[in-house]
């Protein structure tokens, strides 16, 4: 009877699937680790400028101030660059209270030392930047940083 | 039997695998980091303070126009002169600081129309309120690059090393030598060569 029941050749054995957990907590932990977070969305155009003699940002002392003209979707806001803080645009009364705010928001030992870092795009007029800047100086926020794309030279 | 099927593959070590391959993109991703020109803004002064009278030959006025063109000391520039012209002028040494000392390590032409000292000399930059922050941004970077050349400079004759390299030290928390005595050597190579970069407010046309 046996010699019946023999199984075709060229039949495979079942893949076991023990592992599949394993990759996928695998990619799981990938993602996590290699994305960043990014709290804000852009309603901004943002192309930076670049530079090549560059610093590190320190995130935990940071906040973020883009300026830009308003990207495609928000064309009904005109084309004149704006101010963008956290999540929506800004007029240049906000800054000092969304500083304020975010120096609030540090541990007490980096509060005086805030950088405010300014993401602008590279066709904006700079008068709005010394607006901020001006604006920072009046409640003593004066650490900037002008966020740039590295360009390798020398 | 005549013929046994494909003995099962054995997947106890496929963890092992999964775990080497998610150390290894651990060690090897690096999550990209903002960069940018650090600087620091003026105090508001109170306004009754006397203005300080600053001597012109002290002086490096660069202007930037709304069509993004470049004037240095009354005459027309090109971005990528910008870089030697500051270096020329911050290092001039013609004269002495304000308490009388000449300048020992300035290599410039010591002309006595150019700035007397590194300690005295200050850049202005002026520019318009429709120049370009791209532009902009071009010429900071120029400016601050013609101090850093100069301080790398210094950093090499005193310590062998560079000034950049000094500065990556300092944030390194695996920096092997003494950090006390690499915070003091930085003061000593910013004081040669102070970073006097002032902004005036911007023209409204």
């Amino acid at each position: 009877m046996g010699k019946f029941s023999k199984k075709k050749a060229g039949e495979l054995p079942p893949v076991s699937t023990a592992s599949l957990p394993d990759i996928v907590f695998m990619l799981l932990f990938f993602f996590m680790v290699a994305t960043v977070m990014r709290d804000t969305s852009l309603m901004i155009e943002n192309r930076l400028p670049s530079a090549d003699q560059v610093e590190k940002l320190e995130k935990d002392r940071s906040m973020f101030i883009y300026a830009g003209k308003p990207s495609a979707q928000y064309k009904n806001f005109g084309t004149e660059a704006r101010l963008q803080i956290n999540d929506k645009y800004a007029s240049i009364e906000n800054v000092q209270s969304a500083v304020q705010e975010a120096r609030a928001g540090l541990r007490p030992e980096l509060q005086d030392r805030l950088v405010v870092a300014l993401k602008v795009d590279k066709n904006t007029n700079a008068g709005l930047i010394s607006d901020v800047k001006q604006k920072l100086r009046e409640i003593n926020a004066l650490k900037i940083m002008y966020i740039t794309n590295v360009r390798k030279t020398e | 039997m005549a013929k046994r099927s494909a003995p099962e593959v054995n997947a106890g070590s496929m963890a092992d695998i999964a775990f080497l391959l998610l150390i290894f993109f651990l060690v090897t991703t690096t999550v990209e980091k903002d960069k940018g020109i650090l600087r620091s803004l003026p105090q508001i002064e109170p306004p009754s303070d006397d203005p300080v009278i600053i001597k012109q030959k002290n002086l490096f006025t660069v202007l930037l126009n709304k069509n993004d063109q470049l004037l240095v000391e009354e005459e027309q520039m090109e971005v990528k002169d910008l870089r030697q012209a500051a270096i020329d002028f911050l290092d001039n040494g013609g004269s002495t600081d304000a308490s009388g000392n000449n300048c020992d390590y300035c290599q410039g032409a010591r002309n006595p129309s150019s700035s007397d000292h590194p300690d005295k000399a200050i850049i202005t930059l002026q520019h318009d309120r429709e120049t370009s922050y791209g532009k902009y941004i071009e010429v900071q970077n120029e400016l601050v690059a013609a101090y850093n050349v100069l301080r790398n400079r210094e950093a090499k004759r005193l310590y062998n090393t560079t000034f950049t390299k000094m500065m990556a030290d300092k944030d390194d928390v695996y920096y092997q030598g003494d950090v006390d005595k690499l915070k003091e050597r930085i003061d000593v190579i910013k004081d040669l060569f102070p970073l006097k970069l002032s902004e005036a407010e911007p023209k409204s046309n």
